[in-house]
């Protein structure tokens, strides 16, 4: 490795050669693409909270892997799904959805499973000695641990979720905006909810391998965020969303590799930058072209009211 | 390590308090469950949960900015805890806004933590990965008896300050509006209660960790207010819960060497709710004042009866 050059062709070159970054790259293309549209469609159902459990719920899941000799794939499909599966059967619609805030007493039952969760990992990890220095990639990423099993795993379970986000597409986008219309209708509320959870689970799943379970929010949250500043329309917002994901993983993982830094950092901060230039670039368009006519905020269908308190 | 177990119950537990670790152990985590117990109560009554995490997050960033500076961890950690909590206060207290935003802001700082993580372990010799370990998941057992006192200095002042500004803020908690129409400082109380939740996050970071500081905020809170409606009560309650974890969790952890305080403490803090969600429920009634997670359809009727509405 010859470190960073002017001359940009010759950087991705040298970046391609190696057999790990490659991994790497698919993985991170395949997750965000994954977490850039199963985000903004959580975003629009505001499970942000539900994303950020599922992702830490992973973290125990990897560890527990790790410790009985598994894979820390198999530790975070099979946690995910599974916590997907048991928040979609909890009683009451709205205890898992809801903003980050929610209200004082469900955001504390939340909390408090959030910190078991970390809790029983943190166990894991010290039960499993001399792992402690794989505790940071789990909960903030690497680059280098993508393994050609782990990107044919992650392509089956991408390329799966969405073929089945693409048949749920219509009636989930339905049972998000005006749940009430769409069970009068005959969509099948619940059972969108559900299949669009463990969905969801899956992407957490698949982002944790790239990001850590800590970080998991800048693929699923920030992208779609960033997305909903430009556009209301949800087809538009959908892909923006899936191209800013997937631009940030690429030059995030590009510049991790030519810098000494994680790439936690650059993955998180990357994204964080599109989300305030998107935020800016509403704010200016809300300021000069409020004169035109047409609809300028696209803002409702991203910044839930629910959280408001 | 290995006493407790092979001796009388009571010889045993002679033993453990016989080693100086566990005696400051004890000191500054009964200090440090007390308070959290009692800030606690109000992060949950107040609705303001996720500044809770907002501020652990930022702890672990802070702790580690300090870290890789060369400076006390304890420095950065208050001082990134205590000054992100007023400045949540001064932004709008509860009302923290667009939850995606402050979302997104803080899994950047949580991000801007790996960075110093990363500076501070290739900066060579000075620190070692256990350092990035103790932060986010604690270590109570390796306070010195300089940093357990201090601990609990801090953590008593604070529970002091929490208890002389308690009834106004009982009051403008419950019902901001009317509390300010009678004279109660509202916009004050705000910023000052989360300087103080910042402070008791950067206490319970030393104890359990910046991760699992959670468990010893909410879960003993969460049981309390399943138990009893009256707030005092609650508020007791709720510390009497987080010392009981605490002390039951060190205790655990020192009978059996290969469970981790922090693990122990927050799944007994855990334990703890589930226990009172579980009576709470066979009694039928639920004990919160607002009953509002109580299985029913309206998960949000404390938001929608304007108990815990923004200060008008």
């Amino acid at each position: 490795m010859t470190g960073f050059s002017l001359d940009l062709v010759a950087d991705v070159r040298q970046l391609l050669s190696y057999h790990f970054m490659l991994n790497a790259l698919r993985a991170g293309t395949i997750v965000a693409v994954l977490c850039g549209a199963i985000g903004y469609l959580m975003v629009l159902r505001r499970q942000s909270f539900a994303g950020h459990t599922l992702a830490v719920i992973g973290f125990p899941g990897a560890a527990g892997a790790t410790w009985l000799g598994l894979s820390t794939g198999l530790g975070y499909y099979g946690f995910c799904v599974a916590g997907a599966l048991v928040i979609a059967a909890l009683p009451g619609p709205g205890r898992l959805t809801g903003g980050l805030g929610g209200d004082g007493e469900s955001s504390a039952v939340i909390g408090t499973v959030q910190a078991f969760a970390l809790a029983c990992g943190f166990l894991f990890v010290t039960l499993y000695q001399g792992f402690l220095s794989g505790l940071t990639g789990l909960l903030f990423g690497s680059i280098t641990g993508v393994s050609d099993d782990q990107v044919l795993a992650l392509l089956a379970a991408g390329a799966g979720c969405l073929l089945v986000l693409a048949l749920l597409g219509r009636p989930l986008l339905f049972a998000s905006v005006d749940a009430e219309v769409a069970r009068a209708r005959g969509v099948p509320v619940r059972l969108v909810g559900a299949a669009f959870l463990v969905l969801l689970g899956l992407a957490a799943a698949g982002a944790s391998q790239i990001t850590g379970s800590l970080l998991v929010f800048a693929l699923l949250v920030t992208p779609a965020a960033a997305a909903g500043q430009l556009t209301a329309r949800p087809g538009r917002g959908l892909l923006l969303s899936v191209a800013i994901a997937v631009s940030v993983t690429w030059l995030g993982e590009g510049i991790a590799f030519y810098s000494p830094y994680p790439i936690g950092f650059w993955v998180t901060t990357l994204a964080f930058a599109a989300f305030c230039l998107a935020l800016g670039y509403r704010q200016a368009r809300d300021r000069w072209g409020s004169s035109r006519a047409g609809s300028r905020r696209p803002a409702p269908a991203v910044s839930p009211a629910g959280s408001e308190r | 390590m290995t006493a407790l177990l092979a001796a009388d119950p009571v010889t045993g537990l002679a033993n453990m308090l016989g080693q100086p670790f566990v005696r400051h152990a004890l000191l500054a985590g009964t200090a440090i469950a007390l308070l959290s117990g009692l800030v606690g109560y109000f992060v949950v009554l107040r609705g303001q949960v996720f500044a809770g995490d907002a501020l652990s997050h930022v702890a672990y960033a802070g702790a580690l900015a300090a870290l890789a500076a060369g400076l006390d961890l304890r420095l950065g950690l208050f001082a990134a805890t205590v000054g992100v909590g007023v400045l949540l206060g001064l932004l709008g207290g509860r009302g923290v806004g667009d939850d995606v935003l402050i979302g997104t802001a803080f899994a950047w700082v949580l991000g801007l933590g790996v960075l110093f993580l990363s500076i501070y372990t290739s900066a060579g010799s000075n620190g070692d990965a256990t350092a990035n370990v103790n932060v986010l998941f604690g270590s109570i057992f390796s306070l010195d008896g300089g940093a357990a006192a201090t601990a609990s200095w801090v953590a008593a002042s604070l529970a002091a300050l929490l208890l002389l500004i308690a009834r106004p803020l009982l009051f403008a908690s419950i019902d901001p509006a009317v509390a300010a129409a009678r004279g109660v400082p509202v916009r004050l109380l705000g910023p000052l209660f989360l300087a103080i939740v910042g402070g008791t996050v950067g206490e319970a970071s030393q104890a359990v960790g910046a991760l699992l500081v959670f468990g010893l905020l909410a879960a003993p809170a969460a049981a309390a207010r399943r138990l009893t409606a009256d707030p005092w009560r609650a508020l007791g309650l709720a510390a009497a819960l987080a010392v009981l974890a605490v002390w039951a969790g060190l205790v655990l952890a020192y009978a059996v060497p290969a469970l981790p305080p922090s693990f122990t403490i927050v799944t007994l803090a855990a334990a703890e709710f589930a226990v009172a969600a579980g009576y709470s429920v066979l009694r039928g009634a639920p004990g919160t004042a607002d009953g509002a997670t109580a299985g029913g359809p309206e998960p949000n009727a404390n938001l929608a009866s304007g108990l815990h509405g923004p200060p008008s």
